[in-house]
């Protein structure tokens, strides 16, 4: 597993053809959705369906992520049960506004860690904040709990709660994208950012995955494999970059070798921030 | 286990099965119409007898419509029709269930 989440694939837990073929796209992470994408009467199907997958099918590399209920819709409880079962990697939340909805999550999730032996605090989370209030409060979300891995803006419930609807310029996402994106790196996690519906505007889609690129997040959320290339290309770095990339790690390997305290490149100090960059901008070639 | 109601599982959708589970008055009687019949019939007959094994259901009348289903979704497709027609509100055992 990478710890690059460009791309963050919707699957519906109910649909079997779409949970084989997830396995062969590049994505970097899979998303397995019990809760909108599945109907009240079928969610009992559904949580088997994609426990079964989980313990059979083959997904390699990828980072295996379920969107479960929230512990109030009735439907939470067996989902989180069912999936620490299935041993997946991270547990997402939807509709998040407190940071008492991650900690009454957590408290779920260490529960049944402990009577299904697997060790406590294994199971990763994340956070979907879809409201004027989780916006508000997206601080207090990331700084929860040592499980998140990152928060995530769901637009389409944020736009509704804000009397709104998506526009092509995005400009009515640009409080609550700048409130993720700080929020996630006063904390050092991850953001990622919401789906993309319009599938036949490449355009409009490729302006979008810019702009969340410009701001800062790691990635997007995206509900067909047609959107994976377009994301990795926006994502991967210049030969500009890559090449200033390696001149830092080849400087701070050399100053290690001579135990030299000081590091610079073409005059300019490298720091820890830089260095991060540098790893990170590899780290993408890498996976392009 | 008991089977108690008759339950409806799944889709006729590519890649999905259609379960539907019923009681019998004895032993297990499973009718399969499958897209790959020939190749996986067999297959499909003798997990679908594994998984009632499994829940020591001993008496179920099985109608299955199949297209092209991997095993992960016939179990899941299959458990959730048993927990479906069982009595009572039986939650699944996560822990134990293969």
């Amino acid at each position: 597993m990478t710890n690059l989440r460009r791309t963050m694939m919707f699957v519906p837990g109910n649909h079997p053809a779409m949970i084989r073929d997830a396995s062969i796209y590049a994505s970097d992470s899979i998303m397995f959705d019990l809760e909108d994408a599945v109907s009240p009467f079928e969610k009992d199907s559904a949580r088997l369906l994609v426990y079964h997958a989980l313990k059979m099918v083959d997904y390699g590399e990828k980072e295996l992520i379920v969107r479960i209920n929230s512990l109030n819709s009735g439907f939470g409880f067996d989902d989180i049960e069912a999936m620490i079962a299935a041993d997946v990697d991270v547990i997402r939340l939807p509709k998040t506004e407190t940071a008492k909805d991650i900690k009454d999550v957590e408290e779920v999730i260490e529960s049944y860690e402990r009577k299904l032996g697997r060790e406590v605090g294994s199971t990763k989370m994340m956070a979907a904040i879809e409201s004027a209030k989780g916006t508000l409060n997206a601080l207090e979300i990331a700084e929860s709990s040592k499980r998140l891995i990152g928060i995530a803006l769901g637009a389409e419930d944020y736009v509704t709660n804000m009397k709104t609807r998506r526009y092509p310029n995005g400009n009515e996402l640009l409080f609550a994208r700048s409130m993720i994106i700080h929020a996630a790196r006063s904390v050092g996690i991850m953001a990622f950012d919401t789906i993309y519906t319009d599938l036949d505007n490449e355009e409009g889609f490729k302006a979008e995955v810019e702009l969340i690129h410009q701001l800062g997040f790691d990635g997007k959320s995206i509900i067909n494999p047609r959107q994976i290339k377009i994301v990795n290309e926006i994502y991967r770095p210049t030969k500009k970059e890559i090449n200033h990339a390696l001149d830092v790690i080849n400087a701070i390997e050399e100053a290690n070798e001579k135990k030299s305290g000081v590091i610079a490149l073409n005059g300019k100090m490298i720091d820890k921030p830089i260095v991060e960059r540098a790893k990170y901008v590899l780290s993408l070639a890498n996976h392009s | 286990m008991e089977i108690i109601n008759q339950s409806t599982s799944g889709t006729l959708e590519s890649s999905d099965i259609q379960i539907i589970l019923g009681p019998n008055k004895q032993g297990i009687d499973i009718d399969i119409r499958s897209s790959v019949q020939k190749q996986f019939g067999e297959h499909i007959d003798m997990l679908i007898r594994k998984i009632l094994s499994d829940k020591m259901i001993e008496h179920a009348k099985v109608l299955v419509v199949d297209n092209g289903a991997l095993d992960c979704t016939i179990r899941a497709r299959m458990e959730t029709a048993i927990y479906r027609s069982i009595e009572g509100n039986q939650r699944v055992e996560w822990g134990v269930i293969k």
